[in-house]
């Protein structure tokens, strides 16, 4: 099938800016599903708000544009009900981890089987830049002008800390890593979450002078080393690149909830 | 694998938001922004399909058609259209 079959083609151009790095996590998102040959009707795709949320109006899925923060939990109960299909869950740094860190926390402890996927632009876009838990400390937004004093999270230390059995992360330059990592999240059975670092010259780039979305993305090429590469040994301040944790012999919770009904329906 | 070759490029002026992306990683300057804000091709002889620019597009409003993709026929070497070897 070809790529734009797997759009809602009505919907273009779409309505992030120009140069947002979300539209090349929705170019690689689409490029895996294609390329693993999933049919469209076995995916559902549920997000909550914000400028990565609008991704589930794009693609040609089931869908489910939720509440704030809450995309794992309707993923939940949809994967519960309906184990058979592949749940993917686009979040932004702000929907995932600040209203949604509860969810995101929760859902990684269960290990059920569904794909995170955290569009970390470090910024809330959609409502004028605001900072989020993931901008990091000494950072201009809307509404720190003097800069941040709050410190980040790091999605993969939390995923990882909070039992997620395959955690990765990639940055919206490394395309092709991005769509061999989010491959090898959707076959993974288990709670799945890929950091794709992602820009916003709008809001980001624009307040902390980090120029186009060109010069964004050389930073994610610069300032970014693949595990067990050169060059993060030798510049251990680069963000790390690559599969943190891949475990496949967790229990996934839709198999042991499985294991709960046919062991108290013993007998009859 | 043979090398690719190009066919041309196809792009979407409508869904084209200028961002130029795909200007400033294309290994071979194969592309520019016009007087519209719109991706062109300036040098199509140059290009080498790595197709990059079709990747990182952020309004996918590229798509580099090459010799491998011709719709519906045999292909000799599956593993052409994934681009495994670049990057």
């Amino acid at each position: 099938m070809a790529i734009k079959d797997y759009l809602r083609q009505r919907y273009f151009p779409h309505m992030w800016c120009p140069g947002c790095g979300h539209g090349i996590v929705l170019n690689a998102l689409i490029r895996a599903v294609q390329g693993m040959g999933l049919d469209k009707n076995d995916i559902v795709m549920t997000s909550g708000i914000g400028c990565s949320a609008r991704i589930s109006g794009y693609v040609d899925f089931h869908t489910l544009h939720t509440l704030h923060g809450r995309a794992l939990a309707f993923a939940t109960g949809v994967k519960l009900s309906k184990p058979e299909l592949t749940l993917l869950v686009p979040m932004g740094d702000g929907d995932a981890l600040a209203i949604g860190g509860n969810h995101f926390i929760h859902a990684a402890r269960r290990n059920i089987d569904i794909t995170a996927i955290v569009m970390n632009n470090r910024i809330y876009g959609m409502t004028g830049g605001q900072f989020s838990p993931l901008s990091g400390i000494g950072k201009k937004a809307t509404t720190a002008p003097y800069t941040t004093i709050d410190s980040n999270f790091d999605v993969v230390k939390m995923a990882v800390a909070s039992g997620a059995t395959f955690v990765a992360r990639t940055t919206a330059y490394h395309v092709l890593e991005a769509v061999d990592l989010l491959q090898k999240a959707i076959s993974h059975k288990g709670f799945s979450v890929v950091e794709i670092l992602s820009q916003c010259p709008t809001h980001y780039g624009r307040k902390n002078k980090e120029g186009d979305a060109s010069s964004m993305m050389e930073f994610q090429k610069s300032k970014t080393g693949k595990l067990g590469s050169k060059a993060l040994e030798k510049d251990p301040t680069l963000i790390p690149r690559g599969i943190f944790v891949d475990d496949k012999d967790a229990s996934e919770y839709c198999s042991a909830y499985d294991k709960i009904i046919e062991t108290a329906m013993k007998g009859r | 694998m043979a090398r690719l070759k190009l066919k041309e490029h196809v792009i979407n002026r409508e869904w084209c938001k200028g961002c130029g992306i795909c200007v400033h990683f294309c290994p071979k300057k194969v592309l520019e922004l016009d007087s519209d804000e719109k991706v062109v091709v300036v040098r199509p002889e140059d290009c080498i399909c790595c197709k990059l620019c079709e990747l990182r597009c952020p309004d996918l409003a590229i798509e580099v058609l090459s010799t491998d993709d011709v719709p519906a026929a045999p292909a000799s070497d599956d593993d052409s259209q994934d681009d495994s070897n670049e990057q």
